[in-house]
């Protein structure tokens, strides 16, 4: 190599090619998606006049716990993206009635895919769960819903307190006998117990996209 | 180039020049080596007990693991190649490090950086994208001292006193002027200004996948190009190719990073171009495992007796199946079966650690003696750091793609009526098995990195004390001095 300068515009234009070409282009064609109805107006070509937008933005309870989510790191181990029906199991295994699309996610300020299912996909849990006291008892120790689970207890987002003047919270888990606090105690989520379960229960794939309808409505 | 140029061993003065610096590093690497193996044992000790340790809020898996995997990136790796590359690069232009103070002091603010950001992560300010968790508030620390770091190799570069260049010289220049920008494109487009929805995960793929090929091979290769022919004393096989091998490594891999988004809610046509450039990464994988191999393999005997080439030979092995297995999995059919198991963990150990880690061991046991002019203290603790890593890394490995394999089919396997045959925790069952013995190799690597930290202290100790008497002047210490000179 007795040219420096050619080989700098080789080493360049090797990582700009990919560069251009991977993310800037996906970029054009991504960065214009705008949010829409579930099908499209036959005569415009654009969303129904009068009907909801999809996909709808979170409450603000919701994206607090979108932050407890990613500050436990819960993406290590879970994805949120279901792949059409055909590929891998995702549809059978009720983990989404739909393929995720690019649309599904343009109001997140933080995308979520992951690439490891050391548990289920979460993407839809708020439809397939939608039991804020489920997703208590399984925070709190996974091996009370999901024996055999490896997912770790978050026991440190809940408070093992006195019970005052003998009236037990309304917000204290109904936990079974063998996980039960000490005489006279009970168990509360914490603030970011409840963000975290809100987050999760706002994870619903329950609406169509003109580019990909559930399947059960089309029916 | 070879032979001839390599042969005529540049000067000590060259070594002289960056023995701080590179010591400096190297102090840094085996701590963050010794970090991040102990971080990474408890996060598959919890794997396999979830119970373990789980009443703290800041071991829970989720940051352990992250916290792991960037003490091995940024922390060891990063500081390993730093050692490893600035040296090969003064080596090989007959040039020293001239501000060796100056880059002491940035290798002291990446390390900083790197301590700052691995708290953060256990601490929770953790950025949820894979390989880039370290916190914001680190990004700038991490940015700037890297370029006070990588000016050194470009600077020795510019002043070189070679006639030919080297294809280590390639993979080093082209890696410092790579990780810099894929890091900060990364950084702007995820975390200062976020692009829109699904393009910040194009960006993720694209940045931990070049993170792997554009950064930690080209660090790992060229010192494997330096050292086999070095220490063997033999020209590289067929060296023409080797060129052809950097530049089809750079246009080829630099694409394939979208293949870990297959499936996912991005456009079809960008997974199809990262399978056909994964396809085409064999080019650059066969000529580089053509022009190590047939070199190393030539004489073996003398590969398996030599300390520094045992590890680097086993490193070039396991870049090859690296290599071989990645362009195999691109293909739908496979990746189907594989993707989001532990497979592709197994895939991406394969490489950080099979591959770059060993190379760079290597590299270690081979610098230290010539920057600082002492053997190794003990050869037995060499001799058991490969057996333990190696075999460790073996049954690591192993563990994971098998389990992986079989969680991946149980995962996808359908009975007649379309229902899935194994239900979901059946499935995280079936890999406790693998999980345990996974953790039996992360026992292993502890154990090998230990005997290289053991090593490494005694020689540095030993370093020390004859430093140290060095500036005991003669009416303080004349004891001192008498006992230097006989030994």
């Amino acid at each position: 190599m007795k040219n420096f300068p050619l080989f700098f515009c080789g080493i360049f234009f090797t990582l700009a090619f990919s560069w251009a070409g991977l993310v800037l282009i996906g970029h054009n064609q991504l960065g214009s998606l705008t949010t829409t109805t579930e099908r499209i107006d036959g005569e415009t070509g654009g969303p129904v006049k009068g009907n909801p937008l999809y996909p709808v933005s979170s409450a603000g309870m919701a994206m607090q716990g979108k932050q407890v989510y990613m500050s436990m790191g819960c993406f290590n181990c879970h994805t949120q993206q279901v792949r059409r029906q055909g590929l891998g199991a995702d549809y059978e295994r009720g983990w989404g009635d739909r393929q995720t699309v690019a649309r599904d996610y343009i109001r997140e300020e933080r995308v979520l895919l992951g690439s490891y299912r050391i548990g289920p996909d979460l993407r839809d849990v708020g439809s397939r769960l939608p039991e804020s006291e489920w997703h208590h008892l399984h925070l709190y120790n996974p091996q009370i819903t999901s024996e055999g689970s490896i997912m770790p207890p978050f026991g440190f987002l809940y408070e093992t307190r006195k019970i005052k003047e003998e009236i037990p919270s309304p917000k204290a888990l109904n936990l079974p006998e063998e996980y039960l606090a000490p005489e006279g105690h009970e168990v509360v989520p914490t603030r970011r117990a409840e963000a975290l379960v809100a987050y999760l229960m706002s994870l619903r794939l329950d609406y169509s996209l003109p580019e990909a309808q559930l399947t059960q409505s089309s029916q | 180039m070879s032979e001839q140029s390599l042969q005529s061993t540049p000067t000590s003065d060259i070594d002289c020049s960056i023995k701080w610096p590179a010591l400096h590093f190297l102090v840094w690497a085996v701590i963050w080596l010794l970090v991040g193996s102990v971080l990474s044992l408890i996060s598959y000790v919890k794997l396999t007990n979830p119970a373990f340790l789980s009443s703290w809020e800041w071991l829970t898996y989720g940051r352990v693991h992250p916290a792991a995997i960037n003490a091995m990136v940024y922390g060891w790796s990063c500081n390993a190649a730093f050692a490893v590359a600035l040296w090969i690069m003064a080596r090989l232009c007959r040039a020293g490090i001239r501000g060796a103070g100056l880059l002491l002091t940035a290798g002291l603010f990446w390390n900083i950086a790197v301590a700052v950001g691995i708290g953060g992560i256990i601490y929770g300010d953790m950025i949820a994208v894979e390989f880039l968790e370290m916190p914001a508030y680190v990004t700038p620390l991490m940015v700037l001292s890297y370029l006070a770091i990588s000016v050194w190799g470009i600077i020795s570069f510019r002043y070189r006193r070679c006639e030919q260049i080297y294809v280590s010289q390639f993979y080093i220049l082209a890696a410092f002027f790579w990780f810099p920008w894929l890091y900060t494109v990364a950084q702007i487009m995820i975390v200062f200004a976020p692009a829109r929805g699904v393009v910040q995960s194009i960006v993720s793929a694209w940045y931990s996948h070049n993170l792997m090929w554009l950064w930690i091979a080209p660090i790992g290769l060229a010192a494997a190009y330096y050292l086999i022919p070095k220490v063997l004393g033999r020209p590289i096989y067929q060296y023409k190719l080797a060129v052809t091998g950097f530049w089809t490594l750079a246009l080829f891999s630099s694409w394939a990073g979208m293949r870990h988004l297959a499936g996912g809610p991005v456009p079809a046509w960008v997974i199809s171009t990262s399978i056909v450039a994964g396809i085409f990464v064999i080019i650059p994988v066969v000529i580089i495992a053509l022009n190590c191999h047939v070199t190393a393999f030539d004489n073996f005997d003398g590969v398996l007796r030599n300390p520094v080439l045992r590890f680097v030979v086993f490193g070039m092995v396991s870049f090859t199946l690296a290599g071989l297995i990645g362009s195999i999995t691109v293909l739908r059919t496979v990746n189907e079966v594989i993707q989001f198991t532990y497979f592709t963990a197994g895939q991406s150990q394969l490489f950080s650690y099979a591959f770059f880690s060993m190379v760079m061991f290597g590299s270690i046991y081979f610098l230290i003696p010539r920057l600082l002019g002492r053997e190794w203290p003990s050869a037995r603790l060499i001799n058991w750091h490969f057996r333990a890593c190696s075999t460790g890394i073996v049954i690591a490995i192993a563990a994971l793609m098998m389990g992986g394999l079989i969680q991946g089919w149980q995962m996808n396997a359908l009975d007649e009526s379309g229902a899935p045959v194994f239900e979901f925790l059946k499935v995280v069952g079936y890999t406790g098995p693998w999980l345990k013995i996974k953790l039996a190799g992360e026992i292993l690597l502890l154990a090998g990195h230990l005997a290289f930290a053991v090593n490494f202290s005694r020689l540095l100790a030993g370093l020390l004390i004859s430093e140290i008497a060095d500036k005991i002047p003669d009416w303080i210490g004349p004891t001192f001095n008498k006992s230097r000179e006989v030994s």
